[in-house]
């Protein structure tokens, strides 16, 4: 085995140069291309998924059908609709011309951007590898993926099986960590898709103003669950837990953070998920094969913190075991913690679900405006008014009514945040969109050229541009009639 | 500058305070809002133009044809349309998820702050200002202290005709603009320099603000004379109108400098300086249709461009400076040298080189040393050239036949890439420039799938990932017991 070399700034200077190479020698830009890489990502989904599974096993302890559904299936659909749509994706859009610049035609051409860099994170290291790669090659770029170190495994094998099948004078993957990713932050890259925290989203962004390079920041937040006393309990409840801890043990971008619901209904809330629960995982839930585990020591640690501060500790209602031995931390619920103690204060993205009560559930509303704006915000109800007044007033990346994080699979919908939770979007066309320059194209005739375009300027010339702009025929006719 | 911190916070409380407050989401106020800029500018047309004359020497003409009249038209779009544009779009969802229904709302992203230019001081004002209003922001405004008069205009004036809780204007140069920037806004829009773009950039990088930079660049204007000799004259004007026909070459899309086979510069030249005269007369000094120069400091950076001795050397007509006066002459250079400054940083002024090439299919290869303009122009009835200068270059965008026009076609994206900026505007990319697009989803309560919840086993592994692939068939067999 192959000691690995230190990656610096050199090395990240001769990338770029190479792959900015192959994109000027027009490698990437062809639609046969990127049908053929997309093939090949579809062959390492439909060849390699025990492999990946077992990647994911390690790093995170994924169950099974995590791992095939939320990660390979949906990569595989992903890779499926570029595939299918790529072709209506590259053909240029017509556009509208006007009046004043009669006579023309335009129309707007989608380009690629050049050498892009994908930045990944760690609790769905292939998809949130893969799906943005998808994006840049449909929309013909070159691209350099950067997986996240804390789930090794899943880098590894990114790297190795992106090496094997996929063309390396234009794809290629950079394992490493902080070095690294500050290495690859100095170059000039022509668009950076990062996945992962506000904070290093900052770092992000501040590196790429150094070179005017744009970017795609798909961050997080604590995005609230609101629930309605008029709603099918027992449904909500079920959807609530697949969201949290059925989806990477809570340690996702959109999973339930809290809840908020009203003091009459928070005991019903709370008996219904207990006994869901246990449906789900068992009486003993830190044995139960269908939770990924916590990722590493230092998440343990900061999750331990937030169970034991004070105040908090003793509103547990439900779970609290810890096993750090195993990174393993029970389904835990607690009820009405202080606003400000330090599970309400960062993004939890783990296996704890605080409940907080209102007086009445339009309260709710305000509690979450004067948050943060999460990346999605979930409300269950029936009540037709409250979700309009929920869908039109609370700013989030993306509202989900009586469901969780179902949005994510949506091709048709953007996924991204606004605030703190993110700019850009990406999925389905929004992802070529993402790394596409769409140039605007006006092809003019050399005929019909009017002399109030130029100098030397009159009253007369005057009077003709003014109902140009209004584009009132009448008034153009009466001055080149001389009657106005 | 202890009095403008807090005049600048207070702003940002009242303003944030009327968009809590959900005055600015109404469609109507907004219309009354951009009908009141129109009003505004029609109110008040004799004061703009002598604003304009007096920062510019633009002439009433110009000053409509490049100002008023964008904003007008700009107000008249944005009314009628709004209601079109703030219409939410539905999404189709995959069957596998009836009867859920998608769709993506257009929200404000709340407050925002525009820094505008000095160069049109009006239309870089209002324009972007219309868009920021029409998508239902509070917005504050701060014009440029190189443009003084229509600086004091917009300052003096707007707070008489808008809402003045929800739209504000700061006059000021970079301390204010320093100031500004510390603080969090929603939504930064900026139109000036590349280098400036950077420290905007930057500074929103701490807040994670998305910003719109609209910047600038080398905008290059291929004239291939084989194929369009037969409207030479029109060409020719159009180039001259270009380059000195609007704000004396000091404008984003101005054409910077012009490529042409070598054997045709001559005739070129021949022609261009005829149409000087008819443009501005014996002398454009005193024709009252040749804007000035922004400042002394920007006829000596000029004058400092022209003092190269080879640049020098390369003038063929024009090359007067009367720095008292910010007076640069209509000046046409010849061949200056690929390597001095006045062939690496953008012009921005009345000089104007030519650039001989063998074939004028080498002008693309220019092209692409340079960093990426806002516009490339070219002249030619080529197709084939054509398809190369779309496909091998790459511009915020690209025309044919013609300079400067595109900025009037609404229905294109008003933007550029790499160097010559991020994001878009005009029309309805105005209103999407300052929306967020918020996904919405709303699934239903009842039809619970069993498969979605754990605990896993294989018939679950195996519906979800037939779902996935929407292969219901195989679904319906999988339900029946029929399939394994």
């Amino acid at each position: 085995m192959a000691a690995k070399k230190m990656f610096g700034a050199a090395n990240a200077s001769i990338l770029v140069t190479d792959l900015r190479r192959s994109f000027d020698d027009g490698v990437t830009r062809g639609y046969e291309w990127r049908v053929t890489q997309l093939k090949k990502l579809l062959i390492i989904c439909d060849n390699h998924e025990p492999e990946i599974v077992a990647a994911l096993r390690d790093d995170l302890g994924k169950p099974e059908l995590e791992s095939s559904v939320y990660e390979v299936s949906l990569l595989r659909n992903s890779i499926k609709l570029a595939l299918k749509q790529l072709k209506n994706w590259m053909a240029p859009e017509k556009a509208k011309t006007s009046l004043t610049t009669f006579p023309a035609s335009a129309e707007i051409v989608s380009e690629p951007l050049g050498v892009v860099l994908v930045i990944s994170a760690w609790n769905y290291p292939f998809l949130l590898s893969i799906d943005p790669v998808i994006g840049a090659i449909s929309a013909g770029n070159a691209v350099v993926l950067k997986p996240s170190e804390l789930a090794p495994a899943s880098s590894a094998l990114l790297a190795k099986l992106m090496e094997q099948y996929l063309d390396s004078s234009a794809v290629r993957v950079v394992e490493g960590a902080v070095t690294e990713t500050t290495a690859l932050l100095e170059q000039k890259w022509d668009k950076i898709f990062y996945t992962g925290s506000s904070k290093i989203g900052r770092v992000i962004m501040a590196a790429a103003a150094k070179h005017l390079t744009p970017v795609v920041l798909e961050l997080g937040g604590k995005s609230p669950v609101v629930v309605d006393s008029d709603t099918d309990l027992k449904v909500t409840v079920r959807r609530i837990i697949a969201g949290k801890w059925g989806c990477n043990n809570g340690q996702a971008c959109v999973s339930p953070d809290y809840i908020l619901t009203t003091k009459e209904y928070a005991p019903k809330v709370i008996d219904a998920m207990k006994k869901e629960l246990e449906t789900f995982y068992g009486k003993n839930p830190m044995e139960s094969k269908d939770m990924s585990r916590i990722v590493n020591s230092t998440h343990f640690d900061r999750l331990s913190k937030l169970l034991d501060e004070k105040e908090v500790s003793d509103k547990i209602v439900y779970g609290g075991e810890k096993d750090r031995e195993n990174l393993k931390i029970a389904p835990t619920i607690l009820l009405d913690v202080p606003l400000d103690s330090l599970i309400m204060s960062e993004e939890i993205f783990g296996p704890l679900l605080p409940i907080l009560t209102l007086n009445n559930l339009e309260e709710s509303f305000d509690v979450i405006r004067s948050r943060p704006k999460p990346l999605a915000a979930y409300l269950f109800t029936h009540n037709k008014k409250l979700k309009e007044r929920f869908a039109t007033t609370v700013s989030a990346g993306g509202i989900v009514v009586n469901d969780i994080a179902v949005h994510l699979a949506l091709h048709t919908l953007p996924f991204g945040g606004v605030g703190e939770s993110g700019m850009g979007a990406y999925h389905g066309k929004f992802s070529f969109d993402a790394f596409s320059h769409k140039k605007a194209v006006l092809y003019r005739s050399l005929f019909g050229d009017s002399a109030v375009r130029y100098p030397p300027y009159s009253r007369g010339k005057l009077r003709l541009l003014k109902a140009l702009v209004d584009s009132n025929i009448f008034d153009i006719f009466k001055v080149l009639l001389g009657l106005s | 500058m202890e009095g403008m911190k807090e005049t600048v916070e207070e702003s940002l409380r009242e303003m944030r305070e009327t968009f809590a407050s959900g005055r600015t989401r109404s469609l109507k106020w907004r219309k009354a809002q951009i009908g009141a800029i129109y009003e505004m500018v029609k109110d008040n047309e004799d004061k703009i133009c002598s604003a304009l004359f007096q920062d510019l020497g633009k002439h009433s003409t110009e000053a409509f044809r490049d100002e008023l009249g964008v904003v007008l038209r700009s107000a008249t779009v944005a009314i009628n349309s709004l209601d079109k544009w703030a219409v939410p779009k539905h999404s189709n969802l995959p069957l596998l998820f009836y009867p859920a229904k998608g769709k993506v709302i257009s929200e404000p992203y709340g407050t925002v702050l525009v820094l505008s230019s000095w160069n049109f001081p009006i239309s870089l004002s209002l324009d972007p200002l219309i868009g920021a209003i029409a998508a239902g922001n509070t917005v504050l405004l701060k014009s440029s202290e190189l443009s003084p008069n229509a600086s004091a205009f917009l300052a003096k004036t707007i707070p008489a005709y808008l809402d003045t809780k929800a739209i504000k204007v700061i006059e000021g140069g970079p301390d204010v603009a320093t100031i500004l920037l510390q603080h969090q806004w929603d939504k930064i829009f900026f139109t000036g320099s590349p280098k400036i773009g950077r420290i905007v950039m930057a500074a929103a990088a701490q807040h994670l603000t998305p910003v719109t930079l609209e910047l600038g660049g080398k905008c290059p204007t291929i004239v291939d004379h084989h194929t369009i000799s037969k409207n030479i004259k029109s060409v020719v004007k159009r180039i001259a109108g270009g380059k000195w026909g609007s704000c004396s070459g000091q404008a984003c899309i101005s054409v910077d400098y012009v490529l042409i086979e070598k054997s045709y510069a001559s005739s070129l030249i021949d022609m261009l300086k005829p149409t000087i005269k008819s443009f501005f007369g014996e002398n454009p000094k005193e024709s009252g249709c040749l804007s000035k120069i922004a400042t002394k400091q920007h006829v000596q950076r000029l004058s400092r461009l022209l003092n190269d001795p080879r640049v020098q050397a390369s003038i063929v007509h024009g090359g007067s400076i009367d720095e008292e006066k910010l007076y640069v002459e209509p000046t046409i250079l010849l061949d200056p040298p690929l390597d001095s400054e006045i062939m690496n940083e953008e012009i921005f002024g009345p000089i104007l080189p030519i650039i001989t090439v063998r074939d004028i299919q080498e002008s693309i290869g220019i092209i692409k040393t340079k960093p990426k303009p806002l516009a490339i122009y070219a002249f030619t009835n080529d197709e084939n050239l054509k398809t190369r200068i779309l496909s091998e270059t790459s511009s915020g965008s690209v025309t044919f036949n013609d300079v400067m026009i595109q900025y009037m076609c609404d229905a294109l994206p008003f933007g550029g890439v790499g160097e010559s900026g991020i994001g878009r505007y005009h029309g309805k990319y105005s209103f999407d420039c300052f929306s967020h697009e918020k996904a919405i989803m709303e699934g239903s309560l009842g039809m619970d799938l069993e498969a979605r919840y754990p605990p896993w086993n294989n018939f679950k592994l195996t519906f979800i990932r037939l779902a996935f692939r929407e292969a219901y068939f195989k679904l319906i067999l999988l339900m029946l017991g029929l399939k394994r």
